[in-house]
């Protein structure tokens, strides 16, 4: 190839969750046949078009997955997205967004 | 929107997070706490994809393939260990098919329930590959989605859609451009597109006098 690859991620947070899933496949959380049909039917939702299969909809059957195994369940996962909120509001701007800087963070 | 108007500062107190970045960063956090996840690995895997894996490994076997063969045959007999002979291989490639193209045959690849695509070869998925429009028309109008990415066969070649999944992932052996005879495999990769390893595409025309193409 002669022309310059473009990134495959169009924003960091693609990047985050694909390496994330590959990081959990090799953990052994699941397998990429179970991954494939996990994320086969999360983008066909009953009475709704198929979406695409794109890294949202990893994010989302990645949440499911995490949930049904007991990894992280809903309430867990949105009261720490809260965090990182709160966490960005409470950061100047340029500074990294680090969980510490949620006011209401306990260690 | 607002309309800011005089000569007053608009003051950012604070950083902005989308609720999808804060979900991803959720997550993050929470598996790292919990063991699963190491964020030296992540950035490692990212950067890998990002810099080094992509459609210049298949470009490589493609070319071997046009020079060689009997790598050749040994390739679409048995792609996986053939592809593995250049050092190409890992996660997303563990089981490979190479179909070939000739005058009377065209493969066209999809993944009609996801988005499976070999990875080791061809890097990450464009876009279009994993949008619902490719996934259906592939399998149902072959040759018109080839007249979008601008290829159009003759009458008598016949397409082949093959189907990837988790399992099995296929890569196209594209035609050899004529006029070709005597190209270094460098330069014969250098014609082999990620598309033409999709079948959405072709090997790019001639470019001009390649003996003498800047290094």
């Amino acid at each position: 190839m002669t022309d310059l690859s473009p990134s495959p991620f169009s924003a960091p947070w693609e990047a985050q969750v694909f390496a994330m899933v590959v990081s959990l496949r090799e953990a052994g959380l699941f397998t990429w046949s179970e991954w494939a049909e996990r994320l086969g039917q999360g983008i066909r939702p009953a009475g709704a078009p198929e979406r695409a299969a794109d890294y949202g909809a990893w994010l989302a059957t990645l949440e499911g997955i995490l949930a049904e195994r007991r990894v992280a369940g809903p309430e867990t996962v949105a009261a720490r997205t809260e965090a990182f909120r709160r966490a960005a509001e409470a950061t100047p701007h340029g500074e990294p967004i680090r969980l510490e800087n949620d006011p209401l963070y306990r260690p | 929107m607002n309309q800011h108007h005089g000569d007053h500062d608009h003051v950012h107190h604070g950083s902005e997070i989308s609720p999808v970045e804060a979900r991803v960063r959720a997550l993050e956090s929470l598996l790292t706490e919990k063991g699963y996840l190491d964020p030296a690995a992540l950035d490692a895997l990212v950067e890998l994809y990002e810099t080094e894996v992509g459609p210049h490994l298949g470009a490589r076997v493609v070319a071997r393939a046009w020079v060689d063969p009997a790598f050749r045959t040994r390739l679409l007999t048995e792609a996986t260990p053939a592809i593995a002979e250049l050092g190409i291989g890992g996660r997303g490639g563990e089981h490979m098919v190479v179909v070939e193209n000739t005058p009377e045959m065209h493969n066209l690849v999809v993944c009609t329930l996801c988005s499976c695509y070999p990875w080791p070869v061809l890097g990450l998925p464009p876009v279009w590959y994993k949008a619902p429009p490719y996934r259906a028309r592939a399998v149902i109008d072959p040759r018109g989605v080839l007249a979008e990415f601008g290829v159009t066969l003759p009458e008598t070649t016949r397409i082949t859609v093959w189907d990837s999944t988790a399992e099995t992932r296929y890569m196209v052996l594209p035609m050899r451009p004529a006029g070709t005879e005597g190209f270094s495999e460098e330069a014969l990769a250098a014609l082999v597109t990620r598309d033409s390893m999709i079948g959405t595409g072709l090997p790019r025309a001639l470019p001009v006098e390649p003996a003498e193409m800047p290094v």
